[in-house]
């Protein structure tokens, strides 16, 4: 296994909030351990609130923990102020100098380091090439569009070589071709740099997209720890299976008429087959007897809602391998028999 | 379909529009222009429409007056003061305003504009009755005071927009790239503060410059240029003197707000990084 790069034990932060004039404490993140890798293109997912944002802030130096520490490359640097971390980051509103040329952007920390002007400009020009923007240097920021100034800000964190770089929800301004884009983009340019990656998203399908591991986090706490495939396969807990992609989640009397145990179990849309009353069902396999209530043709798949017999819906997902628009259709109020295997069934706590 | 605002290009205000705004400009304008125009008139006292002849020779004599010279030199002084003073005062207001939270923020924040929004009599009645319970002889000092009080507020409220407008994260973005507290000021901070500060402090500067009201409630037997030419219109004579000062009270006021407009208006370019 390779080594820690950043290393989380036990880690609390508490803001104190005044509201109406009743003081009282929020816990943004609540003790978490985690162990992100050398090299690592690692996300922190969750929806806002949920002390991913303060993790990172914490990482980078903006925040310090109220206890338990943070340890990069082995080093506690929960009391380094930013500029003794080597980490950078990538703001979400870019944070770009507007009295500064894109070249001096990008140069900038080096001329904090009192690196030569020559060799600043060189290596300003460089980095601008790996972003893709070769020949930007002398541009003001506010002659940029957005997935410009995305980049320029990518450039200025990466010129001095952070030991690990943080990206602070960077593609959530930028329109949808442009973010998909830019998705393929960084995760290049993460192997091309070999800097582990902190990426901060609320954004499922990014974290899916580009991740070598994804942190799920829920008001403060890590809910799951794992690969794409792992998060998305085998949610831990109820929130990640229903934050994550989306799931059917069956319980009580329903689950046990299907499973025949009532423990809470989370099934995905796309593992369940749309089959016909008279289809058999094999000894690896599990079924429900429904009415289809709703049907949604989305072009590239079919989203159908099932009301079960035993009272429920479950939502399921079909390509559109040989339908079109017109046939579709015809399956509204159709009884239908939904059968999947039963290793897709997912037993979840909470 | 285009909508239809009132700020379109080549679209016509109506003549009403045009013939009250160009009737209001005139109103405001005609009676400077009369000054102007009496500088240069032969007539020594009373004035005749239209002006006999005209003449230069009140210019040298007015610049040649001592106690012209004196109260002109008395008011730059009083101005440059005001405004040093209006400066940091001002910054380090709009600083903690800013950045922190505390107990009776926006009590303090009212109470920091208030002297502008007041009557200058106000002011000027509280500033005399505070000075002499306090003993303090009325003196140059007690003038630069009282014009601190209300060119605070400009360059407060001039340096609190930009903050607001710089936001906070280019100091975390500074401070992330390796530059401490002093680094981060010096590079980001204070270039982004300049034009402020300069727009700020020439404000400051024309306020107190042709100030009045609290001058005459704060000053001793000083004479500010405004107040020697209040005094001066009380004497049927040397009248064009006193146009004549008028006049470069006009110009020395007017220039510095033409530069302050420029540069707000050309820091926008710059600024809008959103």
């Amino acid at each position: 296994m390779k080594e820690s790069a950043i290393l989380f034990k036990n880690v609390s932060r508490v803001f104190s909030v005044r509201h109406n004039d009743i003081a009282g404490t929020v816990k943004a993140v609540d003790g978490i351990s985690l162990d992100i890798r050398d090299g690592e293109f690692f996300s922190l997912l969750g929806p806002s609130g949920s002390g991913k944002t303060t993790s990172l802030r914490m990482i980078a130096g903006f925040d310090r923990p109220t206890s338990g520490s943070i340890l990069l490359y082995g080093q506690d640097v929960s009391n380094l102020p930013p500029y003794e971390r080597d980490v950078n980051t990538v703001f979400q509103d870019y944070a770009l100098f507007p009295h500064m040329t894109v070249g001096e952007n990008v140069a900038y920390g080096l001329m904090i380091k009192k690196v030569s002007k020559a060799e600043r400009q060189k290596k300003a020009d460089e980095m601008l090439d790996l972003v893709r923007l070769p020949g930007f240097a002398d541009r003001k920021p506010a002659q940029l569009s957005g997935g410009q100034r995305q980049r320029v800000a990518l450039a200025r964190a990466l010129i001095n070589h952070p030991k690990v770089l943080l990206l602070d929800e960077p593609l959530g301004a930028l329109d949808l071709k442009l973010r998909q884009q830019m998705q393929v983009e960084l995760k290049s340019i993460q192997q091309r740099v070999g800097i582990t990656f902190i990426f901060v998203t609320h954004d499922q399908e990014e974290a899916l997209t580009m991740s070598d591991r994804i942190a799920v986090f829920n008001l403060g706490k890590i809910e799951q720890v794992g690969t794409p495939a792992e998060v998305y396969e085998h949610p831990a807990t109820t929130f990640v299976a229903s934050f994550v992609g989306t799931s059917n989640l069956v319980s009580g009397e329903v689950a046990k008429r299907i499973t025949g145990s009532d423990t809470r179990f989370s099934i995905r849309p796309e593992k369940i087959r749309l089959g016909s009353m008279s289809d058999k069902i094999d000894a690896d396999m599990v079924s429900a007897d429904g009415v289809v209530r709703d049907v949604v043709y989305i072009g590239l798949f079919t989203r159908y809602l099932i009301e079960l017999e035993g009272g429920g819906d479950l939502v399921v997902v079909e390509q559109n391998l040989n339908t079109t628009s017109m046939d579709v259709m015809k399956a509204k109020s159709q009884k239908v028999r939904l059968i999947w295997k039963k290793e897709h069934v997912r037993h979840v706590e909470g | 379909m285009p909508s239809k605002s009132p700020a379109q290009p080549g679209e016509r205000a109506s003549w009403i529009l045009k013939i009250s705004a160009i009737a209001a400009l005139l109103f405001l304008h005609i009676p400077m222009w009369l000054i102007f125009l009496y500088s240069f008139t032969t007539e020594e006292s009373a004035y005749s429409f239209p002006p006999p002849g005209l003449t230069l020779k009140w210019i040298p004599q007015a610049i040649a007056t001592p106690a012209m010279q004196d109260a002109l030199f008395l008011t730059l002084k009083v101005a440059a003061l005001a405004t040093i003073t209006a400066l940091i005062l001002g910054t380090l207001a709009a600083a903690a305003v800013y950045r922190y939270e505390f107990f009776g923020k926006e009590a303090i924040s009212f109470m920091l504009v208030l002297p502008l929004a007041l009557p200058g009599i106000v002011t000027g009645i509280a500033m005399r009755s505070a000075i002499g319970l306090m003993t303090i002889p009325f003196s140059f000092w007690t003038i630069v005071i009282g014009h601190a009080t209300f060119c605070v507020v400009v360059v407060y409220n001039n340096v609190l927009a930009r903050f607001r407008r710089t936001g906070g994260t280019m100091v975390e973005a500074s401070m992330d790239l390796g530059a401490n507290s002093f680094q981060t000021f010096l590079h980001i901070i204070l270039p982004n503060m300049a034009s402020a500060l300069l727009a700020g402090a020439i404000l400051a500067f024309s306020l107190s410059f042709d100030e009045v009201i609290v001058t005459t409630f704060t000053a001793g037997n000083q004479q500010t240029l405004p107040i020697w030419i209040f005094s001066q219109m009380l004497k049927p004579r040397n009248r064009p003197i006193t146009n004549v000062t008028a006049m470069l009270v006009v110009l020395i006021t007017a220039i510095p707000i033409l530069i302050a407009q420029r540069i707000v208006a050309s820091s926008h370019d710059t600024e809008g990084n959103k």
